[in-house]
């Protein structure tokens, strides 16, 4: 492992559990600001909207088939199924369109 | 009464834990092994994609992490990315850190502060009374496995699996993300408008050509911030709402 690998890691690994970890030992007290507290709640979907587009366009390798899959996935999620279900028919309908040649 | 004997029973049981935590596992084993996928896509080994899973456990954080790496980001821009994309856990934390029992002194803090992701979260905030540590271990123990292990196998399958699977396995992640944004969505117009938003400005720093400049992870970064405060303004959380959740 080179030394910029490891320095990678230890900042993603060191931030990610620094964040959880502080809470859990220093904050006994709820935040109260009703400001803060939106900002918090927003964000993890400001966060997977702004991952997942554009790039779940480019994560097949084809704009076709990865189209196809994010379609799938957006029907079944509006439906409520699982992640688990939405993620694998959204490979599914991403492979049968491969299949067919696009 | 009844509930009194509950609370003995379950939500300090480790077996307990383990069982809460098994369809979490189940779940993280097929998305890392997307994520597997896709990390050697973005030119990572085997051993780092895992290692990555093994000190991350969280989904997010390191898809915007591995695309960092690949376009050699800076180390500042790493850490503030996983600030933003992380800080949620800030919040789950406060609300585990509630929940605990007099059985969780600091050092077990420490220890079950690295499991909070937000599956993790749901469940051990979902229990009725108080949890302990040993619920917490086993509610944490199974979900780590399974992502550390879907992310070795998803790594490793890059040279066993032919092309076009694993070309189509690279979306399960998103599609993971999806059902993660979907529902939500469709319930709160504040959550759709700001996915809505996000999404797009996301697209005009990666499409409008004086905006190529921009790193994906800063990229990431500007769009949470501009539109989750935004959607703070125009659509505050009330504690209403909150209390419906729990």
């Amino acid at each position: 492992m080179t030394v910029e690998l490891f320095l990678y890691i230890l900042v993603m690994a060191g931030v990610t559990y620094i964040i959880r970890m502080l809470p859990m030992v220093l904050f006994r007290k709820k935040i109260k600001s009703k400001f803060i507290k939106s900002i918090l709640y927003y964000t993890p979907y400001a966060v997977l909207g702004a991952m997942t587009f554009p790039a779940i366009f480019y994560s097949t390798g084809s704009v076709f088939s990865a189209s196809a899959g994010l379609i799938v996935a957006l029907v079944l999620a509006f439906f409520d199924k699982s992640m688990v279900v939405v993620a694998l028919a959204a490979c599914a309908a991403a492979y049968i369109v491969t299949l067919l040649g696009f | 009464m009844s509930e009194k004997i509950k609370l003995k029973e379950s939500p300090n049981s480790f077996l307990y834990g383990l069982k809460c935590g098994l369809p979490i596992a189940i779940g993280y084993l097929a998305v890392s092994f997307g994520f597997g996928i896709t990390a050697v896509a973005n030119g990572q080994s085997v051993l780092s994609a895992v290692i990555i899973s093994m000190t991350n456990l969280t989904s997010a954080g390191q898809v915007a992490a591995i695309g960092i790496m690949a376009a050699m980001g800076t180390l500042s821009e790493m850490a503030l990315t996983q600030l933003v994309i992380n800080m949620r856990y800030f919040l789950m934390s406060i609300s585990v850190s509630q929940k605990l029992d007099s059985s969780f002194t600091l050092p077990h803090r420490f220890l079950t502060a690295f499991g909070i992701t937000d599956e993790i979260f749901a469940v051990a905030c979902s229990q009725k009374g108080e949890i302990g540590k040993r619920f917490m271990y086993g509610l944490i123990l199974l979900p780590w496995i399974g992502w550390s292990l879907g992310t070795f196998l998803g790594s490793s399958a890059g040279e066993l699996l032919p092309e076009k699977i694993k070309a189509a396995l690279g979306i399960a992640i998103y599609g993971m993300f999806v059902a993660i944004i979907i529902p939500p969505s469709r319930k709160e117009k504040g959550v759709a408008l700001i996915v809505g938003l996000s999404a797009l400005l996301s697209c005009a720093l990666y499409y409008i050509p004086i905006f190529n400049g921009i790193s994906s992870g800063f990229s990431i970064i500007i769009c949470a911030v501009i539109t989750s405060v935004l959607g703070a303004i125009l659509f505050p959380r009330n504690d209403e709402e909150e209390a419906a959740e729990e």
